[in-house]
């Protein structure tokens, strides 16, 4: 019905996309020049001598080892968070109990908990339990704090599956297990997918529980290589963009297959 | 174990359709036990602990002393304390101030059927994606006064140098948040636009009413819970920036940009005091929480409830 294309809102859609889209430039082609290279062409100029050298000494300096403690982190984040959340997003869906609804309050609750509130008693208990400085104290929280946003985007795909498949489940006799495996799980794949995108992009993109938690260069992981970085080299900004750049790119490649999955998620936790 | 759980399931299954009609095995509390325990361990003890925490001095080793309330008093009388709650209200305020106008405008835009929407919310989408981290290290090289963007627009921007003044520092901490954040939130309006019922507007086109008066008296309304939502995590997120502080301003110039999150950063993890850090931490959720229950009474929204059970 609505035939008028909005000309003004377009208008500020495109000046919003400049804004989004000139710092990417920026980066990506400050990423490939050397420093005087970058220096005589500016930073909005066209590259004009193309080099990798950038990338090159960004992993002679250690990043290869903070990619690989990322993935690590990344990795184990997902594990944790798919072998919890499906059931419990079943229970609340499906369960009656008093126990499960209280749960449910809780990770509702658990949406507004910033890390900011927690880090400190973290950090006394990370390093009680003898886990500081270890990736396994980085995983756990990390994989906590993933846990309430998942629960609600699976539980909500998990409510469009139809009462009438549970009765005729329930026809044939089948067990709690028998429903979860043959019929949950299968037709909440899309969720699954959206929780796994998630979480993996929360950990990839983790920087407080790992600034906090590890202290050596063997259990650094690639946002805080940025940050030292940063720190140390700030003078060398195509270097330093390089690195940026390559912290990114698994993600967008990621996004680049599975954006249907993560933007649908999320627009179920706000749009509902 | 199948058995077990069948027969479990068959007699519960009676049960049920003694009372009622239901006859399908229902999962029990067991299967929301692992993340429950999972949760309650590294979320909500931590935040039991860190009110305990508040009232305690530790240094990082040892073990924590009793210290009564003197963390809270001295934080009261702290005039750094204070200043950064103004800032990081402050900083809240002006982000949702900024962010709401335009994922609003920018979500409805985008719930429409325009040609190239697609391609256009895929790119608005790439800063959501970034950490953080990347996205300050991107935009403290970009607002460099030697070499970057304010270097080259000296008519637009002055000195250049951005973060050298409170004024500045803030305004580019305001702008770094909405150029993260605003994806999202226009998400949120996009999604609520979405399911916005069409009828509404063919009636108000029957009745004459032009696109603005569609907006402001079918569009806007309708938006409310999204609204609600939308704010109450720039409120949470606003007062907890703290990547984007640490790395773009480290609180400076000065303590011109010392919000709380960060102050509390520096007192537990620079300064070894803990304990006043735990209490700046409990703070802050305090005002978090209360700022989120005015905003859900001021608009009338208290159907948690039922927002809870339509998830």
């Amino acid at each position: 019905m609505r035939r008028r294309p909005n000309y003004l809102a377009g208008l500020a859609s495109i000046v919003w996309l400049v804004l989004v889209g000139l710092p990417l430039y920026v980066m990506v082609s400050a990423s490939v020049q050397d420093t005087s290279g970058f220096s005589a062409s500016g930073p909005l100029g066209l590259p004009h001598h193309v080099t990798f050298s950038n990338f090159v000494s960004d992993f002679s300096g250690g990043f290869g080892r903070y990619y690989l403690n990322t993935v690590i982190v990344t990795v184990s984040v997902v594990a944790v968070v798919l072998l919890v959340v499906p059931p419990l997003a079943y229970a609340i869906v499906r369960g009656r109990g008093f126990l499960t609804r209280g749960a449910f309050r809780m990770f509702l609750l658990g949406l507004a908990i910033p890390a900011q509130a927690v880090i400190i008693p973290m950090f006394y208990l990370i390093s009680k339990a003898g886990l500081y400085d270890n990736l396994i104290g980085v995983i756990l929280p990390t994989a906590a704090f993933a846990l309430p946003v998942c629960a609600l985007v699976l539980s909500g795909v998990m409510r469009d599956i139809s009462p009438e498949l549970y009765e005729a489940m329930a026809i044939d006799g089948a067990s709690s297990w028998r429903v979860f495996f043959r019929l949950v799980l299968p037709l909440s794949k899309s969720g699954v997918s959206t929780i796994v995108v998630f979480s993996a992009l929360q950990a990839w993109n983790g920087f407080l529980f790992p600034l906090v938690l590890t202290q050596s260069n063997s259990t650094r992981v690639i946002t805080l290589g940025l940050y030292d970085f940063q720190t140390e080299f700030g003078v060398n900004v195509p270097a330093m963009l390089a690195a940026v750049v390559l912290s990114m790119v698994p993600v967008l490649l990621v996004y680049l297959f599975a954006r249907r999955a993560l933007v649908q998620g999320l627009m179920g936790v706000g749009g509902k | 174990m199948t058995s077990i759980a069948r027969t479990v399931a068959i007699r519960r299954g009676r049960q049920r359709s003694a009372a009622g009609t239901d006859r399908v095995a229902r999962p029990g509390f067991a299967w929301a036990l692992p993340a429950t325990v999972f949760f309650l361990l590294f979320a909500i003890v931590p935040l039991v602990l860190v009110a305990v925490l508040s009232f305690v001095s530790w240094g990082g080793l040892g073990s924590p002393q009793w210290a009564g309330v003197s963390n809270w008093t001295k934080l009261f009388h702290d005039p750094v304390m204070l200043q950064s709650l103004w800032l990081s209200l402050l900083l809240t305020v002006l982000g949702v101030a900024v962010q709401t106008p335009v994922s609003i405008f920018i979500g409805v835009w985008a719930a429409g059927y325009q040609r190239n929407r697609a391609v256009l919310s895929a790119i608005y989408f790439v800063p959501l994606l970034l950490s953080a981290t990347a996205i300050s290290v991107l935009w403290r090289a970009l607002l460099d006064p030697n070499f970057g963007i304010p270097s080259q627009a000296r008519w637009l921007f002055g000195s250049g140098n951005l973060l050298g003044s409170q004024a500045g520092a803030m305004g580019v901490l305001v702008f770094v948040g909405a150029w993260q954040y605003t994806p999202f939130h226009t998400l949120i309006y996009q999604g609520a636009a979405r399911a916005i019922p069409r009828v509404l507007y063919q009636a108000a086109e029957i009745d004459g009413a032009g696109r603005v008066r569609q907006f402001l008296h079918i569009t806007l309304p309708q938006l409310r819970n999204a609204m609600i939502t939308s704010m109450i995590l720039m409120v949470v997120g606003g007062l907890t920036t703290f990547d984007t502080v640490l790395i773009l301003t480290q609180g400076g110039p000065g303590t011109d940009t010392t919000i709380s999150a960060y102050y509390m950063y520096r007192k537990a993890f620079q300064g070894f005091d803990f304990g006043t850090g735990s209490a700046i931490a409990l703070l802050l959720v305090v005002v978090a929480t209360i700022i989120s229950l005015v905003v859900v009474r001021i608009s009338g929204y208290d159907k948690m409830r039922s927002m809870a059970e339509g998830v």
